[in-house]
C-alpha cells in the first residue's frame, strides 16, 4: 500500500524538542503556498475555514485512485483488498491520533456537521422528549445550534444557551448552574471558530457528568491545533473534520464512546451498515459500521490518513507551539494598529486573531487584503450568535496554520495600513 | 491596484461616509428589508408612490461601503423617476455589475461608477442590495429579501 506512506519529517526529539521545527521545509510541503493571487504572493489566514494541503495528503489521494482503486469490505480481490486495508489503516490511525480506546470507536463521516448530526438524530430522538433540556454555549457554531434546534423542534424539547463574558469566554458557573435534572447532553465547542477560545472541556465534562449528563464535543478547530486525547477528556462523542487539518473535504470522524454507540440506533440504511437482509428482518451489522451505509468517500479516508500522519511527522505539540507563537505576535501587533478592535480576547487561545476596524465594514477589508495577496475570511463566520453578542454585523478573521510566518502577520498588518489608507 | 480604484471610486466611499436620503418613512409609504447572509448587510428601503411615480425614497440599514453607497445613489437617482422607469434602471444596473449588456437601456448616469464591481463578482450581492430591496418594496413583497 502506497497511498498511506507519508515521508516522516520531523521526528521530534523525546523531550518535544521543536527547535528544529523548520518552516521553510514546512512550506516546501504545501504546493499551493507557491501561488500568487493579484500579482502578490499568496499569504494564507483563512485555515479556520479550510487549510491547505500537504504534497503527502496529495499524494495519497492520487495515489489511491492511481493504484489502489477499488470498494472496500466487499471484493476477495487484491485491489479490495488494499483498499479495504487502506481505509481500516486510517481508522486505527484516527484511533491512536485520538487515543479512543478501539478502533470501532471511530466512525467515518463526511465531516463535524454530519457526525453532530448523526448524534443529534439517532442518541438525540432516542433519548430526549418534551420538556427535556439540550444544553449548549453561546460561542456554538451555526453546525452545533441548528442540529439540536431541529431536535428540540421535533421533539418539543428546549435548548439552553450557557452565555459567555466580552472576552469571549465561557461563563463556567452559569455552564453548571445549566446543568439540570432535564439536561439530557451537551454539546459544545473544544475551540470557538470565531473567536479562538479554548474551552475547558475536561472540567465542563466532569461537570456534566457529576450530573449523569452525556457530553458531545465539537473539535473542529482544536484537533488542527493541539493534541486531544479523548479517553483524558472523558467526552462521550467527539467531531472533527479532516479538511482543517491539512486533509482532504468531504471527511471526517465521529468518536463515541462504544457502549454509546452499540446501543444507539442506526442512522442511514444501505450497504456495509448490514450483516443481513431478508424483506421480513434486517439485522444490523456492528459498530462502527452500524454507522457507515452505503460506499464511504474512501480516498477521502485515505486522505485523512495521510493528514494525520503528516501532523505526527511535525508533532502536534509542536504545531501548537509554532501557531501559538504567531497568535502572541500577531495579537501585539493588531493590539498596536490604530483603529483595531480584537474581538475574543480569552485567556486560552488558539490560531485565531478575529478582529474588526473602526468606521470599515469587513467586508470592504477583505477585498483590499485580497488585493494584496491575503486570503482571511470577512462574516459572521457561521457563529451569527457570537456576532449579536458583541453588536457587530461580521469581523475580519486570520486564522493560523502550521505553515504560516511572522512576515505573513506582517503583511497583513500592512494590508490593513493600506485598507485604512483607502477606505479611512 | 488601479482596479481596486474602480471598485472604491471616490464618490463611492463619498457616498458610504454620508449616504443621502437615509432616514425612515411614515407609515404610508411602501417599504421592504433586505438582507445579505454572507456578510451581515442590511437595508430598509422606503417607497412614497403617487400616480406611478417616485415621490420620495429612501432608505436605512448598515454594510459594506459599496452597498451603502449603492442604497444612497439608488435613492438620487430614482426620485421622480416612474415605476416602469425604475424597473428598468433595476435592469440595466444589474447588468452591468453583473459585466452583461445593458439590454433594458437604461441612461445609468452617475450610477456608472459601479460599472467596476462587475470585476469583482464577490461583491455583485453588496451592490445588488438595496435595487433587490426596491423590488419587494415595489412589488409590496412583505417577505425578507435575501441575497442568498
Amino acid at each position: 500500500m502506497t497511498a498511506q506512506a507519508a515521508a516522516p519529517r520531523l521526528t521530534p526529539t523525546p523531550e518535544g524538542d521543536v527547535a528544529r521545527f523548520d518552516i521553510e521545509r514546512i512550506r516546501a510541503d504545501f504546493p499551493i503556498l507557491g501561488e500568487s493571487v493579484h500579482g502578490r504572493p499568496l499569504v494564507y489566514l483563512d485555515n479556520a475555514a479550510t487549510s491547505q494541503k500537504p504534497n503527502a495528503v496529495i499524494r495519497a489521494i492520487a495515489d489511491y485512485y492511481r493504484y489502489d482503486n477499488a470498494n472496500i469490505h466487499r471484493g476477495v480481490h487484491l485491489l479490495s483488498q488494499r483498499a479495504t486495508d487502506a481505509y481500516e489503516g486510517t481508522r486505527a490511525a484516527a484511533q491512536r491520533f485520538i487515543n479512543a480506546r478501539k478502533t470501532s470507536e471511530i466512525v467515518f463521516v463526511r465531516g463535524t456537521t454530519e457526525a453532530i448530526n448523526l448524534v443529534a438524530q439517532t442518541y438525540g430522538r432516542a433519548h430526549v422528549r418534551r420538556g427535556d433540556e439540550v444544553l449548549i454555549t453561546a460561542m456554538e457554531h451555526h453546525s452545533n445550534i441548528v442540529p439540536w434546534q431541529m431536535l428540540c423542534e421535533e421533539t418539543g424539547a428546549k435548548l439552553r444557551v450557557a452565555p459567555i463574558n466580552t472576552r469571549g469566554e465561557l461563563l463556567l458557573d452559569e455552564y453548571e448552574k445549566l446543568l439540570g435534572p432535564s439536561t439530557r447532553i451537551a454539546a459544545i465547542s473544544h475551540v470557538s471558530n470565531a473567536l479562538g477560545t479554548i474551552n475547558p472541556a475536561k472540567e465542563m465534562i466532569r461537570m456534566a457528568h457529576a450530573r449523569g449528563v452525556p457530553v458531545l464535543v465539537d473539535g473542529a478547530q482544536a484537533v488542527p491545533h493541539m493534541r486531544v486525547d479523548v479517553q483524558d477528556l472523558d467526552c462521550d462523542f467527539y467531531a472533527f473534520s479532516a479538511h482543517k487539518m491539512y486533509g482532504p473535504t468531504g471527511i471526517g470522524v465521529l468518536y463515541g464512546k462504544s457502549e454509546l454507540l452499540e446501543a444507539m440506533p442506526p442512522w442511514q440504511g444501505g450497504g456495509d451498515m448490514i450483516s443481513s437482509v431478508t424483506f421480513e428482518k434486517t439485522m444490523y451489522n456492528k459498530v462502527p459500521h452500524k454507522f457507515e451505509a452505503g460506499t464511504p468517500d474512501i480516498a477521502g479516508v485515505i486522505g485523512l490518513g495521510a493528514a494525520i500522519a503528516y501532523m505526527e511527522s511535525i508533532g502536534v505539540d509542536a504545531i501548537g507551539a509554532h501557531e501559538h507563537e504567531l497568535l502572541v505576535y500577531g495579537t501585539e501587533r493588531l493590539a498596536a494598529t490604530p483603529d483595531v478592535s480584537i474581538i475574543g480576547k480569552a485567556e486560552n487561545k488558539a490560531g485565531v486573531l478575529s478582529f474588526t476596524l473602526e468606521n470599515i465594514h469587513p467586508h470592504d477589508i477583505g477585498t483590499i487584503l485580497d488585493q494584496e495577496g491575503i486570503a482571511v475570511r470577512t462574516g459572521h463566520h457561521c457563529a451569527q450568535p457570537v456576532m449579536d453578542f458583541f453588536c457587530i454585523p461580521a469581523t475580519v478573521r486570520a486564522s493560523l496554520a502550521v505553515y504560516n510566518t511572522k512576515e505573513e502577520i506582517d503583511a497583513l498588518i500592512q494590508g490593513i495600513e493600506r485598507v485604512k489608507e483607502m477606505l479611512g | 491596484m488601479a482596479e481596486l480604484r474602480d471598485l472604491y471610486q471616490e464618490v463611492i466611499l463619498e457616498h458610504a461616509k454620508a449616504p443621502r436620503n437615509y432616514r425612515e418613512q411614515g407609515a404610508a409609504a411602501a417599504k421592504a428589508e433586505g438582507y445579505n447572509p454572507l456578510c451581515g448587510d442590511r437595508c430598509t428601503v422606503f417607497i412614497n408612490k403617487k400616480d406611478g411615480v417616485i415621490e420620495d425614497i429612501s432608505f436605512q440599514g448598515n454594510g459594506c461601503a459599496i452597498s451603502k453607497a449603492s442604497a444612497s445613489m439608488m435613492t438620487q437617482a430614482l426620485k421622480g423617476k416612474t415605476l416602469e422607469q425604475a424597473e428598468e434602471m433595476f435592469k440595466s444596473f444589474h447588468g452591468m455589475v453583473t459585466g452583461h449588456k445593458n439590454e433594458a437601456g437604461a441612461d445609468m448616469g452617475k450610477l456608472k461608477v459601479f460599472a467596476g464591481v462587475s470585476e469583482f463578482p464577490a461583491r455583485v450581492k453588496c451592490a445588488t442590495l438595496a435595487w433587490h430591496t426596491l423590488e419587494a418594496a415595489l412589488h409590496g413583497d412583505h417577505e425578507k429579501v435575501s441575497t442568498e
